[in-house]
């Protein structure tokens, strides 16, 4: 705390800016999204997925995990067949007679609470230990950031099989697998921008007025790294999502009372080579659109919030 | 340079040393091995007896000196399920894995760098931007999914190449290998295509970004003002100062192919070091799982202490830094 305190007092004029301006900065970034053709039609399809996947239990013809509601006989229907009453399978049936459409719709559900909270809880810690770590410098910043360099040293999927290897399936296990592998991003992404902001002489402003360190590193730096975060926590959220899935095929993710869309794909796998593509074709699109969909927001946002293109 | 490598290999046994901690103290306290051990029908003595026979009794530290001691002897234990040693049982299996991940980084490498290439010179072409959407595809498919996708397609509708398994292999330097046989290299070219795409996509893309930073050099408009050819100006140029960064970052994703290969494994049925960790998982086999963790460990510290070493023999600053803490 001394260090900074011996500086002079910055008589820049940028630390009195006013905040305020015609939008919101959140609204500015979503009218910019908008505009933008390609982000758009990832917003339309991340939207539309986050939708039907809220409503799911109202829309479905089926509730794919009630036994009562299946029948073994409509097993491995293709898509458009009529079951014995009268219901028809538009994207077909899994070899328990269950309808996909109502399968995907409640997989993604699935998915998608476990991609957002693992992201959700990866991006607090991380962003606070990226904090910490440009704030107090010294041995702390010299010790978070060795951890961060070592996991990162090994790939995402390694570290996951290695804690799902030792823990077991579950579903807070599989979200603490990802928090593991994903928080160093985080970390990594806030200290690079916590350290371009802790020399800006807003800082050294708020110092001066004796504020709290939380709240100078909360309320003051934070929201400022927030740009640089967001990118971030979007393309994570894609992979958190994609990795869920692959380790969920793999049997070591989610287990089958909660089946997620790699599940279905991984159900799928068994009845591919007697040419039933149908179950893992269809859950797999919709896993696919959901990447895709949160990618093309990524790549927006990234040319949206990048200061090079702002000028 | 001596004082960088040093620090260097400490920094790669710390690093070894305590995952072997983490990972032996997950393994063993979270589960009850005794429990895969010992059918339920044992009466209590024997019980006791075979939980001495395995050193269970033990404390942990105790138990993870033994285990210590033993591994650096080259000894990691027997697996429950194949009752051999885990080392044995792994090694046997790390060349299939090897094969497969050195043929998926040879197709990234040749298949990325030329369309790369290609979209960076012309980025306005039509050609330029099929390459990028394929690109942002490659990023997005789930691995699993296109494998799945392809044995679909290609083994199951058009009956075109085998779906599953490494086919004939022959020996090369006494390792067995599949791509010097008619009927591995079939069984090898799914697998391959599936593990590479993702790393094709990154390719491209590191590619396409260095050749257009590139191209607004000041070298390569006083090339052109030369009069030199378009030709010569890519080739040696814009290839050469493209490449040399693009070579390490290649390098640093061999660790992430082998890694990956877990997936295309079992989706190929391919007789791997992934397959058998996801098996031993199944299986509850902790001796092989422990062994299989440790080895991979091994391996992963070992690539990127290289890969550390390459880099600042390329790229002096690095080293500079090293040397100046």
């Amino acid at each position: 705390m001394s260090e900074p305190m011996s500086r002079p007092m910055p008589m820049e004029t940028d630390a009195f800016e006013p905040v305020g301006e015609a939008h919101s900065p959140f609204m500015t970034v979503f009218l910019a999204l908008v505009r933008d053709r390609f982000a758009l039609t990832g917003l339309i399809l991340v939207g539309v997925l986050l939708v039907v996947s809220i409503i799911a239990p109202w829309i479905v013809p089926q509730n794919p995990y009630d036994l009562a509601e299946l029948d073994i006989l409509d097993g491995r229907l293709p898509p458009g067949s009529k079951s014995f009453t009268g219901m028809i399978f538009i994207l077909g049936t899994d070899d328990q007679g269950r309808d996909l459409f109502s399968a995907i719709l409640y997989g993604l559900r699935t998915s998608l609470v476990v991609g957002a909270s693992s992201a959700a809880i990866a991006l607090v810690l991380g962003a606070a230990a990226g904090l910490i770590s440009a704030y107090a410098g010294g041995r702390t910043d010299a010790v978070i950031m060795r951890i961060v360099d070592m996991q990162l040293s090994f790939p995402a999927i390694l570290i996951a099989l290695i804690l799902l290897a030792i823990l077991g399936q579950g579903i807070d296990k599989i979200i603490l697998a990802l928090v593991v592998t994903q928080w160093a991003y985080y970390a990594r992404t806030v200290r690079g921008s916590a350290l371009v902001e802790r020399r800006r002489s807003y800082v050294d402003a708020v110092i001066c007025l004796a504020l709290p360190k939380s709240r100078i590193i909360f309320s003051h730096i934070l929201p400022n790294c927030l740009p640089p975060l967001i990118v971030v926590a979007t393309m994570r959220l894609a992979y958190a999502i994609m990795l869920e899935a692959t380790l969920s095929f793999l049997g070591i993710g989610l287990p089958v009372t909660e089946p997620s869309l790699g599940l279905l794909i991984s159900n799928g796998f068994e009845y591919l080579l007697s040419g039933d593509y149908w179950i893992s074709l269809f859950p797999g699109l919709a896993l696919l659109v959901l990447v895709v969909g949160i990618n093309l927001i990524g790549d927006g946002l990234r040319d949206i919030l990048n200061p090079r293109h702002q000028g | 340079m001596t004082a960088y490598l040093l620090r260097r290999s400490f920094q790669t046994v710390l690093t070894l040393f305590v995952m072997s901690v983490l990972v032996f103290v997950g393994v063993y306290m979270i589960g009850n091995p005794v429990d895969v051990l010992i059918s339920a029908s044992a009466t209590p003595q024997e019980r006791q007896d075979i939980i001495r026979a395995f050193g269970l009794d033990q404390p942990v530290w105790t138990q993870y000196w033994t285990f210590l001691t033993n591994s650096l002897a080259g000894d990691l234990g027997n697996s429950f399920v194949f009752n051999q040693p885990a080392l044995k049982l792994i090694l046997s299996r790390m060349p299939a894995t090897l094969e497969l991940a050195f043929c998926a980084l040879v197709l990234a490498v040749f298949v990325g760098i030329p369309l790369g290439v290609w979209a960076g010179l012309k980025p306005d072409r039509l050609t330029s931007r099929m390459i990028m959407t394929f690109s942002i595809l490659g990023f997005s498919l789930p691995t699993f999914w296109i494998g799945l996708m392809l044995v679909m397609l290609f083994s199951v509708k058009l009956g075109w190449l085998p779906a599953s398994g490494r086919g004939q292999t022959v020996e090369l330097l006494g390792v067995p290998v599949s791509f010097l046989t008619w009927d591995g290299l079939a069984h090898l070219i799914l697998p391959a295509i599936n593990l590479a795409l993702y790393k094709v996509s990154l390719v491209i893309r590191l590619t396409r970004a260095g050749v257009i930073e590139c191209l607004q050099m000041e070298y390569i408009r006083f090339a052109r003002a030369k009069g030199l050819t378009d030709a010569r100006i890519v080739f040696v140029h814009v290839l050469k100062n493209t490449l040399i960064p693009l070579i390490t970052v290649i390098g640093l994703e061999l660790g992430s192919v082998i890694a990956f290969a877990v997936v295309t494994e079992t989706v190929f049925s391919w007789p791997g070091m992934g397959k058998l960790i996801i098996d031993a998982i199944g299986n509850l086999d902790r001796p092989l799982i422990l062994a299989y963790l440790m080895i991979i460990v091994l391996m992963f510290s070992l690539i990127n202490l290289v890969v550390d070493i390459l880099y600042s023999v390329v790229d002096p600053r690095v080293r500079l830094e090293g040397g100046s803490e």
